[in-house]
């Protein structure tokens, strides 16, 4: 068993602190930068203007690494971005937090009885056995658990988390023990599993891990879930209630939640979005997507404090426009992301939903107004605001911009470009290669074609996802970052590749040759760069 | 004839069926993939009696607790609202009574209330007796049902009885009728703004009885 107890200061100073091999990527053979493959002239995607802030995914990793131990609460803004902007907005009196008529304060106390039975009841379906003598759920290959520094349970992946009390007793125990000795535990090696521990504010997160994932990859994922709980409660709010009450039970507030949780790790487990940090956009002619921006545009350029509108469609950008001087965060987005593609019922009627966005403000809501397009359109349009008493405003916006995009054409195009399905690299003429993620580093967008043969069953494009993101973690490895990888596996020859302007991951047939393998990824760049107005939004359009 | 629009808050517990029961009355359904709602929904509906049209804005608000907070931006400016519990969980009964005292604290103007059991169809499992339902209603001034949203029954029945006491509360003194619209049905094209996309039902006038408690008490947040 390996301990890796890494001390904060000699893991920012030396930088030699090797944290993960990956080990099971058996390489017959591997190459290094400079060996045939010359920087190219293109960028395919590139743009100026982005609408995404565009930092690497693993800043979160650096951030969490260097963060100081004393400091429990992360070094989160202590800027308000919402109360900036109602602010700015001077043509209109700023609206004060309305003053509830009720004692709310009361109606959230945390020793209300009447509240405490009801917190019990809408937990998951659980197992009826201790599950650490369930073989099922022992054979899980990856757990995620959520416990407050009081060592009380808030979440497990897979099983009811109040069975989980003595377990998590341990984990607490684990990094408290460490904590003691002015450290902080990293991760824990035994065998072929790994323990990642993330401590962040009052909780502690842990990933129990039987895959390839790297620990910079299983933090990373511990971070999306801690801002998954921040998009629900707020910063603010999580700290409050802990300052209150070191032994608070944080279900009562995430009862309803879970499934959020759920559905984000199972996200995380099928979407290269995550690890890459980018976004995919829907294809469209740039004459269509172009007439749907004016569109939300001239309808709402009007209407003040709407800091975001975003169209989603299979989960995909097809637009999105923003105030002027903000910009999102992919990872804010890939929230937005879980919470449409985790809740049908935003398809049976127009929503009025509080949402937090750690990464634009972490210690207040934004009022989202949530609803489909048409029944005969199922593309998600979110009207992102700080001002909750627009309702009304953003849905007859709502309204007019579904009859203007009706009327050009736009519902059809988005439909048609929804319904078909991808493009292969087959199809585009490359035959030797299988698959890709191309991500263009100066806008935080990326493409991939449709998954083809052999790549068909979820089993199998989860282990190519498993290969991609071990090449990702050595393209990004702190101690000794790489710039291109070719490697011969049993079952498929991996390319990886980061250049200044994009990162570039290529899965061909495994007995292709090296000068086969870079011709092939030259024409594909060539492609993707005539292709580029379709695949990627290259302006970045305000209010 | 006369138009009400009148805007209707839905209160209650998490998983008490709620958004079931308006999917039901709204989309003729029963979905059994509705997730917990996370802010508010937003329905309108239409309900035809004899001597009115009703227009219903409704607010279907989430029960979770985290949401609590925001509760008082849909009910403040609500004609009626409706309680509803799930008559198998006896607590969800309990959290009405904190609604109705919340609400008697803060609303002024007077406000229809529908009491609703719902799952009615778990009859076995039944932890709240019928009459304690019914009596607490008569004590706040409020009609009681019990509803099935999964087997459809009792769910037309609330709805008109919602519209038929914002039709008399629009016909009592207007002066106190500050949030309630009302219009002639010539003008009515033009002064309402109708919200085209959003589901509609209408309901003809049936058996006008069933709202005898709204008729006997005067509604309880007066
Ligand atoms: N047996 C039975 N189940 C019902 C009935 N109505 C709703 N349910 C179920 O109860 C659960 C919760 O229903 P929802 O409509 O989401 O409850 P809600 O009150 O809107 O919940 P929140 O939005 O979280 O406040 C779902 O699983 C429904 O299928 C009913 O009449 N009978
Ligand atoms: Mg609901």
């Amino acid at each position: 068993m390996l301990w890796n107890v890494n001390r904060k200061r000699k893991f920012i100073n030396s930088g030699k602190t090797k944290v993960f091999s990956c080990s099971a990527m058996a390489t017959k053979e591997t190459v290094s930068v400079g060996d045939g493959i010359a920087e190219p002239g293109i960028e395919p995607g590139a743009s100026a203007e982005t609408m995404l802030v565009t930092t690497d995914s693993f800043e979160e990793y650096e951030q969490e690494m260097s963060s100081s131990i004393d400091d429990k609460h992360m070094k989160e803004s202590t800027t308000s971005t919402i109360s900036e902007i109602q602010e700015e907005v001077q043509d209109i009196p700023v609206t004060p937090t309305p003053t509830s008529p009720v004692d709310l304060k009361k109606v959230a106390s945390p020793d209300d009885p009447e509240l405490e039975d009801i917190s019990y009841q809408f937990g998951q379906t659980s197992l009826d056995v201790d599950p650490l003598r369930s073989k099922a759920w022992l054979a899980q290959k990856k757990h995620v658990f959520v416990l407050s520094q009081a060592g009380k349970p808030i979440y497990s992946r897979h099983s009811s988390e109040d069975k989980l009390v003595t377990v998590m007793g341990v984990m607490q125990a684990l990094v408290s023990f460490v904590q003691d000795g002015n450290d902080m535990i990293r991760s824990v090696h035994a065998g072929d599993t790994n323990f990642v521990f993330v401590v962040k504010g009052p909780l502690i997160l842990v990933s129990v891990s039987k895959t390839l994932e790297s620990v910079p990859q299983l933090v990373l994922q511990l971070t999306y879930v801690y801002n998954q709980i921040l998009s629900v409660l707020t910063q603010s709010q999580l700290t409050r209630v802990y300052d209150q009450r070191r032994n608070f039970d944080l279900r009562r507030l995430l009862t309803g939640s879970e499934r959020l949780i759920d559905h984000l790790l199972n996200f995380m487990d099928r979407e290269p979005a995550f690890f890459l940090g980018a976004v995919k956009c829907l294809p469209l002619l740039p004459s269509m997507r172009d007439s749907i921006t004016q569109t939300i545009v001239q309808t709402c350029g009007k209407i003040k404090n709407l800091v975001f509108a975003i169209l989603l469609a299979n989960n995909q950008l097809v637009t999105l426009v923003r105030m002027k001087k903000y910009f999102i965060h992919p990872a804010d987005l890939h929230l937005i992301q879980n919470l449409v593609d985790s809740s049908e019922s935003f398809k049976s009627a127009e929503s009025w939903t509080p949402i937090c966005l750690p990464k634009f403000d972490s210690n207040g809501f934004m009022h989202g107004h949530v609803s489909y397009l048409a029944e005969d359109c199922q593309a998600c349009l979110l009207l992102l605001t700080v001002d909750r008493d627009v309702f009304f405003t953003l849905s007859d916006a709502k309204q007019k911009i579904v009859e203007k995009l009706r009327r050009t054409n736009c519902l059809e195009a988005i439909n048609e470009s929804m319904n078909k399905t991808s493009v292969t690299t087959g199809e585009i003429g490359l035959p030797e290669m299988r698959h890709v993620l191309y991500k263009c580093r100066s806008t935080a967008q990326f493409w991939s074609p449709g998954f083809q043969s052999p790549y068909t069953t979820d089993e199998e494009v989860e282990r190519l996802l498993g290969l991609y993101q071990c090449l990702h973690h050595r393209l990004h490895a702190p101690s000794r970052p790489l710039k291109l990888i070719f490697q011969q596996l049993d079952k498929e020859t991996m390319l990886a590749w980061v250049t200044s302007g994009f990162e570039l991951y290529v899965t061909f047939e495994p007995l292709v040759t090296k000068p086969d393998a870079i011709n092939s990824v030259s024409k594909l760049l060539k492609w993707i760069k005539k292709e580029e107005e379709r695949l990627f939004i290259l302006n970045s359009p305000t209010f | 004839m006369r138009t009400v629009e009148g805007k209707v808050v839905v209160l209650g517990s998490q998983g008490v069926g709620k958004t079931s029961m308006i999917v039901r009355y709204v989309g003729k359904m029963f979905n059994h993939h509705i997730n917990p709602t996370i802010g508010a929904s937003f329905f309108t509906c239409k309900v035809n009696l004899e001597e009115a049209r009703v227009k219903l804005q409704v607010w279907d608000t989430a029960g979770q607790e985290r949401f609590r907070s925001m509760a008082p931006m849909y009910y403040r400016s609500a004609n009626a609202a409706l309680l509803v519990f799930d008559l198998t969980q006896y607590n969800t009964f309990t959290a009405i009574k904190t609604w109705v005292n919340e609400l008697r604290r803060n609303i002024e103007g007077p406000m229809v209330l529908v009491l609703v059991g719902n799952k009615s169809d778990l009859e076995n499992q039944r932890k709240v007796d019928p009459e304690e339902g019914r009596k607490y209603a008569v004590n706040i001034g409020a009609t009681y049902y019990e509803t099935s949203a999964l087997q459809n029954e009792g769910i037309e029945q609330v709805f008109l009885a919602i519209a038929i006491g914002l039709a008399k509360l629009s016909s009592g003194s207007r002066d106190l009728m500050t949030s309630l619209r009302v219009y002639d049905s010539v003008s009515s094209g033009l002064s309402s703004p109708d919200m085209p996309l959003s589901p509609s039902s209408e309901e003809s006038t049936t058996d006008k009885s069933i709202a005898f408690a709204i008729q006997e008490r005067p509604p309880a947040c007066c």
